[in-house]
């Protein structure tokens, strides 16, 4: 794994709210095909760190580079608008789950695509060839991805009716439909049962597969620990640990950081 | 340099009266984070109850003294109803929809209101009874400043110190406080939010009606049109002073009436509202936070 | 079945509302005559009517809830006039008959109700072209009456200075305004919802003021008068002949608009718009580039806008200020509400009802701009979605190909 090539660095990364320092210094890489997962306590800055990354929040300092593996190509991105960077390659999901309410499940996927596709204003009134070839492959394509997270039987209903599993599972969907290098997941086992959570770690390991690699924050820590290739661990903006899950679970500051106290292992 | 006066004088008159509408404006943005299109009418109603009651009091020949305080008390009494009810009908059942709602019904009230004035009462304008006499201690200076200016400005003056101390030192003034920094917590606390909400509407309206009562008596007519105008500019007061914040709605209402009043006395007059509109739309598209205002920080 | 408790507390709406409408509604005084008149008998109309409508509203609550409850168990029924939009077997003869109706309506009708229903159809027109911007995209644009009077007043200066035509103007007012909207909306598209709509507000207001007192320009508050109405080959046309031919034309309109405006709702764009309306962040963090889809959306609309506007100028071969105060912007963000957001069939029925009805009844029409503001609380308030909710598409997808379900609108 070490020998494959570099797709995210993070260099002293900071974001400062008013005088708060919600993330510090913090640097952090993933090379392809990785499962890392970015862990801490509550309030530890995981999340506003995900939010510098999409270019949802714009960092204070420090340097986010993007490697895209099948053109090689390095971009940097701090500072960059959230649709730029996703149509880079880099997709997320969000903790409190945002899909489209009202919209069906098949069209959430199909805003996925949009990225992707080119039809316009002309495309649209005048119903070409093209736009209608289009329009079907994007319907191909969204399905697909569906069935991937098994949700094709459900095309035509509308997202919010979904239980909170297949809300979940329908954010990834969404994100891959993006065709992402890189696709992070916040907390994406957040109020699963123990069946659904089973369930996502085999689609997380599916993805993988499939040549995405994984940047997830999760509090889940037996889903951590059977997924991650490696873990980085946050605790008041800064970063305190990494490593294997071996090694992480063996640090001691990581070990304070979760239980507050000094405690001899 | 007795012009310049002139127009100092009647630029921070505009602006006190500016800053009881935007008071209102700014302390409802505050709480529930709605822009209430619909104060202005209530300042309209505040200036309408004043006149029906001042003008019925003098024609059956009640003393100045007696009409004025009467009136007054009758406007924020009034206004003070129609803020509450229509915070009732038009914006609590809206309080979880989506951001728009509750604003295409505050401008549905707005207009509502407008034209029920205009029904019940008349189109034309009316002449307001003179409420506010010439003081005779204003003899010297009465070439530059009017006695209503004076009369104005101390009146606003002691309205911003009750409010401040209202808001500073009572109970509801520290419900107020607590619900405009986290409505969660402060109903985790105990603070009865919907009465709080109440309150803001009940108090920003009898502001409004002060408002309404002394600009009526101020320019000597009213119509059921002057709330939309007087409405813009207020609330065009209370961003540029940064919505949410108190003393920001007196600071944005104070530059906005003197620049109205240099702009107009230096410039032109023909395009006196234009360069509050204008105002209005570059403050929000390059400093949407105001003078005074901070960021909003937007949760994801 | 009407619980006590209830009409206890509408009796003391009653009388609170009896108390608040009190000095505005029961006084009445003229301060030159110095006269006052009271008006008990308006004070019992409001006590009498708050009471009704309280149990009203309290009736309609209640079923609602149980509605809500039962509703669980039984498959969602949806409301008969939208389960007549999703049939195809009910919506073709349907659209049929209105179109046939529509052309033969000059026959039938006198050249009075024609220009009343050539009205009627503008309003149309404008409520779709603001249903995208404000429907479908979300963006709620106050000012959409500037983009309207630019239309009007491209066509009454550019055949004033330049004597250019009706047919010559048409594209350039639509474009005109579409410029315009791109310009204004670049700045303050990333505003947030609320800002923007007094920005556009301000920005409405700020036009027609300047029409106002740029007397150079666009003759004040005055107006321009004496404008041609559209030829048609060089016919010399009599009076009714013309309102026909526009009512035709704007009919034409009408039909254009809802093709255009069915296939961008259903199109990669329209989904867009979609969804920017229900999360702006998920959206962009979904790669779709906000600024640029609002911009088209908004210029779209202003494009519309001023099309009708090159009309309306044709049409009343006179423009001035006035007729585009914010008040108009109200109108027809009321058609948009009642007809329901984002709702094609909607809209068409909201603009017929508000436009026609107050000219229909006479009595009513003093009334109509009560009843439009009204009508902005109550939709809120009651039926958000308005009388005929958008009904999503649906895919059918089969086992290999994919094909497209049929849209409905």
């Amino acid at each position: 794994m070490s020998d494959s090539p570099l797709i995210l660095q993070v260099q002293g990364l900071s974001k400062n709210f008013g005088g708060v320092k919600a993330i510090d210094n913090v640097d952090l890489d993933i090379r392809q095909g990785e499962i890392v997962a970015l862990i801490g306590p509550n309030g530890a800055g995981k999340t506003t760190f995900f939010n510098c990354l999409t270019g949802i929040y714009s960092p204070t300092s420090g340097e986010i580079d993007l490697s895209d593996p099948r053109t090689g190509k390095t971009t940097r991105v701090n500072g960059k608008k959230p649709n730029k960077i996703t149509e880079i390659g880099m997709a997320r999901t969000f903790q409190n789950i945002r899909l489209f309410p009202t919209m069906s499940v098949l069209e959430n996927v199909m805003i996925g695509r949009h990225c992707r596709t080119k039809a316009f204003i002309f495309g649209a009134i005048f119903r070409n060839a093209a736009t209608r070839r289009e329009e079907a492959a994007i319907i191909e394509c969204s399905y697909d991805i569906l069935k991937q997270v098994g949700l094709h039987k459900q095309v035509n209903e509308q997202a919010r009716n979904l239980s909170y599993g297949a809300q979940r599972r329908l954010e990834i969907a969404r994100a891959l439909a993006t065709e992402p290098f890189l696709l992070l997941l916040d907390e994406p086992a957040a109020g699963m049962n123990p069946k659904e959570t089973e369930e996502l770690v085999a689609l997380i390991r599916l993805i993988c597969s499939e040549g995405h690699s994984i940047l997830l924050i999760e509090h889940d820590m037996k889903l951590v620990m059977t997924l991650s290739d490696r873990i980085f661990v946050m605790d008041y903006g800064k970063k305190i640990a990494q490593g294997t899950p071996e090694e992480v679970r063996a640090n001691p500051a990581v070990i304070k950081a979760y239980l507050g106290e000094d405690v001899d292992a | 340099m007795d012009y310049f006066i002139e127009l100092l004088f009647a630029g921070l008159t505009r602006g006190s009266i500016y800053a009881l509408i935007a008071l209102g404006y700014t302390m409802v943005y505050g709480i529930i984070g709605l822009i209430n299109f619909a104060h202005g009418e209530i300042y309209m109603i505040g200036a309408f109850t004043s006149f029906i009651v001042a003008t019925v009091l003098s024609i059956y020949g009640f003393p100045l003294l007696a009409i004025v305080v009467i009136a007054g008390v009758a406007a924020a009494v009034w206004s003070s109803a129609y803020g509450f009810t229509v915070e009732k009908l038009a914006y609590r059942p809206l309080r979880k929809a989506p951001r728009l709602a509750p604003l295409i019904s505050a401008i549905g009230m707005s207009i509502f209101l407008q034209n029920y004035v205009l029904l019940a009462q008349t189109s034309d304008f009316l002449p307001f009874p003179e409420l506010i006499p010439e003081f005779a201690f204003m003899e010297p200076v009465a070439h530059i400043v009017g006695s209503s200016d004076m009369v104005i400005l101390v009146t606003t003056t002691l309205v911003m110190i009750g409010l401040t101390c209202l808001i500073k030192f009572t109970k509801i003034g520290k419900a107020m406080r607590a619900t405009a920094q986290d409505k969660t917590m402060a109903v985790l606390v105990g603070v009865n939010v919907d009465r709080v909400i109440s309150a803001t509407f009940v108090i920003g309206s009898a502001l409004a009606a002060i408002g309404g009562l002394l600009i009526a008596s101020h320019i000597g007519q009213i119509n059921f049109y002057i709330g939309f105008l007087a409405g813009i500019k207020a609330f065009t007061a209370a961003v540029l002073g940064g919505i949410g914040s108190i003393p920001g709605a007196v600071l944005g209402s104070l530059v906005l009436g003197l620049t109205e009043s240099f702009a107009t006395g230096y410039i032109s007059s023909d395009y006196e509202d234009v360069f509050a509109f204008s105002l209005l739309v570059l403050i929000l598209i390059f400093k949407p936070t105001g003078l005074l205002g901070k960021a909003e920080i937007q949760k994801v | 079945m009407f619980p006590v408790k209830e009409l206890k507390r509408s009796a003391l709406i009653a009388l609170w509302f009896a108390f608040l409408t009190f000095p505005i509604m029961v006084i009445k005084v003229d301060p030159i005559e110095r006269v006052v008149q009271y008006r008990w008998d308006n004070m019992f109309f409001i006590a009498f009517g708050s009471f009704v409508i309280s149990i009203l509203a309290k009736v309609y609550v209640i079923r609602k809830e149980r509605r809500a409850v039962s509703k669980k168990e039984t498959a969602a029924t949806e409301p008969f006039a939208q389960r007549i939009i999703r049939e195809p077997r009910f919506l073709y003869p349907l659209v049929l008959g209105c179109f046939i109706f529509g052309i033969s309506f000059p026959f039938l009708f006198s050249t009075y109700q024609t220009n009343i229903m050539t009205t009627a159809l503008m309003y149309v027109v404008l409520g779709l072209g603001l249903n995208i911007v404000v429907g479908v995209a979300g963006l709620l644009d106050l000012g959409y009456v500037a983009f309207y009077a630019v239309g009007a007043y491209s066509y009454a200066l550019l055949n004033l200075n330049f004597d250019l035509g009706f047919w010559v103007v048409l594209p350039i007012g639509g474009l005109m305004a579409a410029f315009l909207g791109v310009i204004l909306g670049f700045p303050v598209l990333r505003l947030r919802g609320d800002y923007l709509a007094i920005v556009t507000l301000g920005f409405g207001e700020i036009i027609r003021l300047v029409l106002e007192n740029w007397n150079a320009f666009s003759q004040g508050p005055s107006g321009i008068a004496n404008i041609p109405r559209p030829g048609f080959f060089g016919m010399d046309m009599t009076f009714a002949g013309g309102i026909t031919y526009i009512y035709y034309l704007v009919l034409l309109l009408v039909v254009l608009t809802i093709f255009v405006v069915n296939r961008l709702q259903n199109s990669r764009l329209g989904r867009a718009w979609l969804a920017l309306r229900e999360d702006e962040i998920a959206c962009q963090a979904m790669g779709i580039d906000k600024t640029k889809t609002k911009l088209v959306a908004f210029s779209l609309g202003a494009f519309w806008a001023g099309f009708v506007g090159v009309i309306f100028a044709a049409k009343t071969t006179f423009v001035n200020p006035a007729s585009f105060t914010f008040l108009e912007s109200a109108i027809i963000l009321s058609i948009v509400v009642l007809g329901g957001m984002g709702s094609i069939v909607g809209v068409i029925i909201g603009a017929l009802i508000l436009i026609l009805l107050p000219e229909y009844l006479r009595a009513l029409s003093e009334y109509r701009m009560l009843a439009f503001g009204a009508i902005l609380v109550v939709m809120m308030v009651f039926k958000p979605d308005g009388i005929i909710s958008n009904v999503r598409r649906s895919y059918h997808i089969r086992k290999q190909g994919l094909s497209e379900g049929e849209s409905h609108e």
